[in-house]
């Protein structure tokens, strides 16, 4: 059983990391400051969902792990929230 | 499992270092204002990445997320100010 | 090599890297930005370090407030005058030079400590049990050095005057302009109205958590703050005028209660700012409560800054 946590534990922290990596791309090799906004938000919170995705066996259940969904929720909506606000911000100059 | 989750935070460290000297280097203002997104993200993953998911870490995790949204806000607001500023100082000339 | 030798390694670079581009970077928002990336790497730093309430306050003072209050000076000066930056090359020179002067006499000093170094953590942990706390730092600094943190209370509202006094004269008692009121309905009003509610309720939940585990009455005043600044810059809640009784009420609660208590130690015939014996928990945080309000008052109200004519942001 525990292997198999593990395992998981392995797959989806490293498919985050690869999105970290994906984003951090996007963000050297966009020629746009609006492409580059969104590679980062996208990518990099998306890697952030799989890394805590992950690391949920391993906190203590129930209040540990629901603390860390509530913090990926939250990181979601202030992103998107954020990008929003640069993005327009972006646009108007 | 402990040295995988840290080799994933030195990664993501690596990346975060590398979208940061992308972001601090950018020509324009509105570049650097996705600095927070960057850090609040990625600073997360590799806080989580190298605490294990433990308890203390998370409320700092929280407490991460909120003030990357609330930096994020307080980029794009002075820089209204900025732009306010430079295009008053260019009619008046 | 070790890993985690290799990550404290990198993240030290990293963290002297973002400093290093914080003192040669060119505009003051570009310097502003790599500051508050810095305090967002201190406190990863921190926790690093296994200081998890030095972290806590970090990122929120250093990564939000401090870096809102900054933005705010900024952008005061260049309303002041077109001038960009007047520190030239020699200076920014000699900025560094002092730097890392006091960098390496504080690496030296570290390094030349005795093994183990002297330190009081077993003498705190002893005690605690006595003041009913868990958090040996809440501790040190509610029970052991009550009297430092209360003044320090008094130093941060002396600093808010200090802000308000430069109002000029025809402005005294009236509303900072901070903050507009804008698109209702935009993306920062709905980031606001989502973010708001939650950051107060995590603000509560860092003080009172602080009892026992790491948290606290300051770091949840910072984030109450921030909320609060936050609140402003969206127009959802109008900047108080300075001369407000609630305000003010508010404002000096902390120090009030905190002196209220001290003096009830001395009428009881105990001393100054001691606690009633197996009842020291509730008075405490009592405290806390009138400190976390009037911390998260105070700070926003600091970043605020002054009444005075409109100029943003």
């Amino acid at each position: 059983m525990s292997v198999a946590l593990n395992v998981f534990t392995i797959a989806a922290v490293s498919f985050g990391a690869f999105f970290f990596l994906a984003g951090t791309v996007g963000l050297l090799r966009f020629p746009d400051t609006l492409t580059r906004l969104h590679a980062l938000t996208k990518a990099d919170n998306l890697g952030l969902g799989l890394i805590m995705l992950g690391l949920l066996p391993h906190v203590a259940w129930p209040f540990g792990a629901l603390k860390l969904i509530a913090v990926w929720v939250l990181v979601l909506v202030a992103s998107a929230s954020a990008s929003q606000l640069i993005a327009r911000k972006v646009r108007d100059t | 499992m402990r040295e995988f989750l840290l080799y994933a935070a030195g990664f993501v460290l690596a990346m975060v270092a590398l979208g940061l000297v992308r972001i601090l280097r950018g020509p324009d203002d509105a570049d650097r204002m996705m600095a927070a997104q960057l850090l609040g993200s990625g600073g997360i993953a590799v806080l989580l990445l190298s605490a294990g998911g433990g308890l203390p870490a998370a409320d700092v995790a929280l407490v991460l997320a909120l003030l990357a949204a609330f930096a994020s806000v307080a980029f794009v607001k002075s820089g209204d100010v900025a732009r306010a500023n430079k295009s008053e100082s260019e009619e008046g000339k | 090599m070790n890993v985690e030798l290799v990550f404290s390694l990198g993240l030290a670079l990293l963290i002297l890297a973002v400093a290093g581009f914080v003192i040669v970077a060119r505009g003051s928002f570009a310097a502003i930005v790599g500051f508050v990336a810095f305090g967002l790497m201190l406190s990863l730093a921190w926790m690093g370090l296994s200081a998890p309430d030095v972290a806590l306050t970090e990122s929120a003072l250093g990564g939000g407030v401090t870096g809102a209050l900054l933005l705010g000076a900024c952008a005061r000066l260049r309303r002041a005058s077109d001038v960009e930056e007047t520190l030239g090359l020699v200076g920014r020179g000699a900025a560094l030079v002092l730097c890392l002067g006091v960098t390496t006499g504080l690496v030296g000093v570290v390094l030349c400590l005795p093994d183990p170094a002297p330190t009081l953590a077993p003498v705190a942990k002893q005690s605690l049990a006595s003041t009913g706390l868990g958090n040996a730092v809440t501790a040190t600094l509610m029970v052991y050095r009550a009297l430092d943190t209360m003044l320090e209370k008094v130093v941060l509202l002396l600093a808010l005057v200090a802000v308000w006094s430069l109002a000029p004269d025809r402005f005294w008692g009236g509303r900072p302009v901070f903050g507009s009121r804008q698109e209702k309905g935009g993306p920062l009003s709905f980031l606001a109205r989502v973010l708001i509610p939650i950051g107060i309720l995590v603000g509560i939940y860092l003080f009172w958590v602080g009892a026992d585990a790491p948290g606290g009455a300051f770091a949840g005043g910072a984030i109450i703050a921030a909320m609060g600044i936050l609140g402003f810059f969206a127009g959802v809640s109008a900047v108080p005028a300075v001369s407000a009784f609630r305000l003010r009420v508010a404002l000096a609660a902390g120090v009030a209660v905190f002196l209220g208590v001290g003096l009830a130690g001395l009428a009881a015939g105990t001393g100054f700012l001691t606690y009633p014996e197996n009842f020291a928990k509730p008075v405490i945080v009592l405290i806390e409560v009138a400190m976390t309000l009037s911390i998260g008052v105070t700070l926003a109200l600091l970043v605020v800054g002054p009444p005075g004519e409109s100029f943003g942001p």
